[in-house]
C-alpha cells in the first residue's frame, strides 16, 4: 500500500482549491536498470476528486506525469467541514483513497 | 519457535487468500468502472492521437494560456505546467508533449462547476513543444508553448 496523499483544500471566495501532493514512483518503462533491463512501467492510471458524492476532477495520467504527482485546481462551492475524497488507480490496479476536510 | 511457525503459516494462508480473491476480481474496488485510453497513450503524434480521442483537427485558440510555466526547465524530470481555458463550455483539458515517447501526458475532465484552470507537473525527455488540447462543446481548441529542457528526464 502506497503512502497517503498530502491533501488540501480551503476555500478561496466562492470556490474551494484544492491541492494534493500523491506518493507514487510513477515510472515510465523507458528506463533501464544496472543490468540493462527495462524497469517495467508502474503509474497512476485514473484519479478521480469527489465532492459531496459529486466528481469534481477526473483525469487518466499516462507514464510522463511526473514522480509524486502534484496537481492543484478549483471548484465552485465546497464549505468549510466538508470532506473530499481523492482516489488514485495505477496500472497495477494498486488504488489508494484518502479524505480531507475544507479548511 | 512453535509460535512463530503458526503465525507464519497463518499469515501466509491469509495472503495467498487475499491474493487469490484478488485475482479471481471479486475484491471489491470502488474504481473499477475507470476507464484508461490505452490508444490515445499510446500515439506518437497530434493527429493520432486526436485519432485515438475520436476528435476533429483542434482549432489554435488564445483562449487557452499557460500559467506558472517556465521557458526553461532546468529538471525535465519536474516540468511544473498550469493550464487555463477561457474556451466557454470546456469539458476537459489534455497535456501534450511533442518530442516525448508517447505524446499525451494527463487528459482532466473537467466537470461543470469546476474550473478549467488546473497546474500539475510532469516529465519532459528533451526540449519540446508543449500542447494544451482544449475539449469544449465537443470541439477542440489547441495553444501551444516551446519549454526547453536542460537535463531530460525521461531516462538515459
Amino acid at each position: 500500500m502506497a503512502d497517503p496523499m498530502k491533501i488540501r483544500a480551503n476555500v478561496v471566495g466562492d470556490s474551494t482549491e484544492v491541492k494534493v501532493l500523491m506518493s507514487h514512483e510513477m515510472e515510465t518503462g523507458q528506463r533501464k536498470d544496472a543490468q540493462g533491463k527495462v524497469i517495467p512501467a508502474w503509474f497512476i492510471q485514473n484519479v478521480r476528486v469527489v465532492h459531496n458524492d459529486k466528481v469534481v476532477l477526473a483525469a487518466q495520467w499516462g507514464p510522463s506525469v511526473a514522480k509524486n504527482p502534484f496537481l492543484s485546481f478549483k471548484f465552485k462551492g465546497g464549505a468549510k467541514g466538508d470532506k473530499i475524497r481523492i482516489t488514485w488507480v495505477d496500472n497495477h490496479n494498486d488504488t489508494r483513497t484518502d479524505e480531507a476536510t475544507i479548511a | 519457535m512453535d509460535h512463530d511457525r503458526r503465525d507464519a503459516l497463518r499469515r501466509g494462508g491469509g495472503l495467498t487468500l487475499l491474493t487469490l480473491v484478488a485475482a479471481a476480481g471479486w475484491l471489491p474496488r470502488g474504481a473499477a468502472a475507470e476507464t484508461w485510453n490505452k490508444d490515445a497513450f499510446s500515439t506518437k503524434s497530434l493527429d493520432e492521437t486526436m485519432k485515438a480521442l475520436r476528435g476533429s483537427a483542434p482549432v489554435a485558440s488564445k483562449d487557452i494560456v499557460f500559467f506558472s510555466t517556465p521557458d526553461i526547465a532546468e529538471n525535465g524530470a519536474v516540468v511544473p505546467i498550469g493550464i487555463t481555458s477561457n474556451v466557454p463550455k470546456t469539458e476537459s483539458i489534455a497535456i501534450l508533449v511533442e518530442k516525448n515517447p508517447n505524446m499525451l501526458s494527463a487528459v482532466f475532465d473537467v466537470p461543470a462547476g469546476t474550473e478549467p484552470s488546473l497546474s500539475t507537473r510532469i516529465k519532459m525527455g528533451q526540449t519540446s513543444n508543449v500542447y494544451a488540447l482544449v475539449k469544449a462543446d465537443g470541439k477542440y481548441f489547441v495553444n501551444s508553448k516551446e519549454i526547453k529542457v536542460t537535463l531530460g528526464g525521461c531516462g538515459g
